[in-house]
């Protein structure tokens, strides 16, 4: 099968103009990476790892040093047009548009450059404007806008189009938490309500990566040091998951060691709230259901339950030995 | 296909160029603003002409300089129009980026946005003759221009200039900030060595020769034998010599070497233009401001 996107020991260097400018930067060492058709791929790094440089290279914007990529097949060096026809691209904290347009002729004339047919092509603004809650905003000039609202309305610029593969330069960058919700759920719905289409992201919020992606390319330094699903991921990481219960009306804590797939346990009595609590680090997730009858069967009652589990965070600590913020 | 293509891309930016040209609330002040402006500049010229001569304006060389000044217009608004869309889309609404990525032609995009512009030259420079001609006595009879001529070598010498500013639009995509300086250092090349306002029999042997292989100097004197062919005659007969150091050459001669220099400038810009787009993605300049 085709790939959306290959690349092949992709690399990228910046020189310095002067030599007092600074040093030279690898911003890609020897990127490999495929992703495949239908895939919701994300490229989770700190800041300077080099994620927009691989967009920018993917998206015509900017040649590699060497390596190759491949965008639907065609060679981003050479097949400009026929990569450019499949794709699009947004970058978070975009705020450009002409000015002087009302949001829906600006969407539309850029829908024109791509030769969508004018009627469909405001059939699909319209719903768009909708989804992200703009639609009282579509007579309005652009440069009338909020820099989120710009913000979403070249969210709509990049999908308008209706792309194959749309190129997502950490697109919730600096919008609010509703707005942001709403993109990550209409990019979730877009991706599923098609199977030809494809999605690559970057961001540097973990729980973005987490929640939307179906693999996940680590990157830092230039290099990429992991990619695959976010389970997976977190399976590198040696760390077990922990279940915190706290209960009342305990009497004895025992029994528990029977439990297959239970590692250790612990009991502390919270005297001022005359609860326990009760800390047990799992092996296999599947003795939760175990655990929990057990206390039920004691006559307790269980007044909260937290579930604490390896996340990105840890894994991208494993792998770079700092945090990602 | 692809030209149909191509052709809804120059509409559609043209309608885009226009939005911006014409982003007035007022369409009468936007046409006072059109007539006033080219015609202000005009008087300028013609001030300082009197105080040099001392007052005649009806004369044989009073219409050369003024109707190649007016044609000039078309040399400077070109050149700089083309730029200015380049600059415009970068630095302003910080779309070209996006442009860039689109599936289109470029350079038909770039055509359509600065076509406007050129439509209000023309208004601008036609505005300028007809108050020439009926304020200060230019030397334009209609009865005898020569429309063929005139036409002729106005629409072809237009389409080169065009090429040459999308040549130069090119350049743009590096330099940001020095663009506007080279274009109109050009345009002030062509402006004291193609015989816009005075003969290039006035300049030195080494300049004239240059004169000689810049196209704009056939186009304007094509333009003003069409335009003007009286006061072309009177120019040459009162002063008992080639004035314009043309008379030698022929219409037809001119209009050779006005499309021979659309091909030549055609080769060029595509050259330029390919070459300055791939150093643009080399450096990863398109997306790239002066802000940054
Ligand atoms: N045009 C450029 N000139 C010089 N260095 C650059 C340029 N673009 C990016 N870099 C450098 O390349 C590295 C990767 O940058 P970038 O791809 O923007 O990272 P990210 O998007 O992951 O934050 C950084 O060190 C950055 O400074
Ligand atoms: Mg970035």
């Amino acid at each position: 099968m085709q790939h959306a996107v290959e690349v092949k020991s992709l690399t990228r260097v910046f020189r310095p103009k002067k030599k007092k400018e600074g040093d030279i930067v690898t911003a890609l060492d020897s990127v490999d990476l495929h992703i495949n058709t239908g895939e919701l791929f994300g490229v989770l790094g700190p800041n300077g790892a080099g994620k927009t440089t691989l967009l920018k290279i993917l998206a015509t914007l900017l040649l590699p040093t060497s390596g190759k990529a491949y965008v639907a097949g065609f060679d981003v060096e050479k097949d400009l047009i026929e990569v450019r026809k499949r794709i699009n691209m947004v970058s978070g904290g975009e705020i450009s548009g002409y000015g002087l347009l009302t949001v829906r002729e600006n969407l539309w004339m850029f829908s024109q450059f791509y030769g969508i047919k004018s009627k469909e092509a405001k059939a699909r603004i319209d719903a768009l404007l909708e989804r992200f809650g703009l639609s009282n905003k579509a007579k309005a000039k652009v440069r009338t806008l909020s820099t989120g609202q710009r913000q979403k309305m070249n969210v709509i610029r990049g999908f308008v189009t209706n792309p194959e593969i749309v190129f997502l330069d950490e697109p919730t960058l600096g919008l609010d938490v509703n707005a942001a919700r709403a993109v990550r759920d209409f990019i979730i719905d877009w991706i599923r309500s098609d199977s030809n289409r494809t999605v690559l992201l970057t961001t540097h919020y973990m729980m973005e990566a987490d929640e939307l992606c179906d693999r996940i390319a680590i990157i830092d330094d230039g290099r990429i040091l992991a990619c695959d699903t976010p389970d997976n991921l977190k399976r590198m990481v040696k760390m077990n998951t922990t279940l915190t219960l706290s209960v009342s009306g305990l009497s004895e804590v025992d029994g528990f060691d029977s439990i297959p797939g239970l590692l250790s346990y612990s009991s502390t009595k919270k005297a001022e709230s005359s609860t326990t609590e009760l800390r047990f680090v799992l092996e296999d997730e599947s003795c939760v259901s175990d655990i929990v009858s057990k206390v039920l069967s004691a006559g307790s009652r269980i007044i909260s339950l937290q579930k604490t589990e390896p996340t990105l965070e840890d894994v991208f600590i494993k792998l770079v030995g700092r945090g990602l913020e | 296909m692809a030209v149909i293509n191509d052709l809804k891309v120059f509409k559609d930016s043209a309608w885009l160029g226009w939005q911006m040209e014409a982003n007035w609330t007022d369409p009468f002040l936007f046409m006072t603003y059109s007539m006033v402006k080219p015609i202000a500049g005009t008087l300028i010229l013609v001030l300082m002409y009197i105080v040099v001569t001392g007052g005649e304006t009806a004369n044989a060389y009073f219409s050369y300089m003024y109707v190649g000044n007016a044609m000039y217009m078309f040399v400077a608004e070109v050149l700089f129009g083309v730029t200015w869309v380049i600059h415009d889309d970068r630095e302003h609404y910080m779309t070209l980026k996006q442009v860039y990525i689109a599936p289109m032609n470029f350079y038909v995009y770039i055509l359509g946005r600065s076509a406007i512009k050129i439509a209000i030259t023309s208004f601008g420079v036609f505005i300028t003759l007809v108050f020439g001609v009926m304020a200060l006595g230019v030397g334009i009879n209609l009865a005898e221009v020569d429309w063929l001529l005139f036409s002729a070598s106005l629409i072809v010498g237009l389409i080169s200039i065009c090429i040459l500013g999308l040549a130069l639009g090119g350049i743009s995509f590096l330099t940001a900030k020095h663009s506007i300086g080279i274009n109109e250092g050009l345009a002030g090349v062509f402006y004291v060595l193609s015989g816009v306002v005075f003969p290039i029999t006035i300049l030195p042997t080494w300049a004239q020769s240059i004169s000689r292989v810049l196209p704009v100097t056939y186009w304007m004197e094509a333009m003003r034998r069409g335009l003007e062919p009286a006061a072309m005659r009177e120019l040459t007969s009162t002063a008992g010599f080639d004035v314009t150091g043309m008379s030698g050459v022929s219409d037809m001669t001119m209009m050779v070497y006005l499309l021979a220099s659309v091909l030549v400038f055609f080769i060029l810009s595509i050259g330029v233009f390919r070459f300055t787009d791939y150093i643009a993605r080399k450096k990863g300049k398109v997306d790239w401001t002066t802000a940054y």
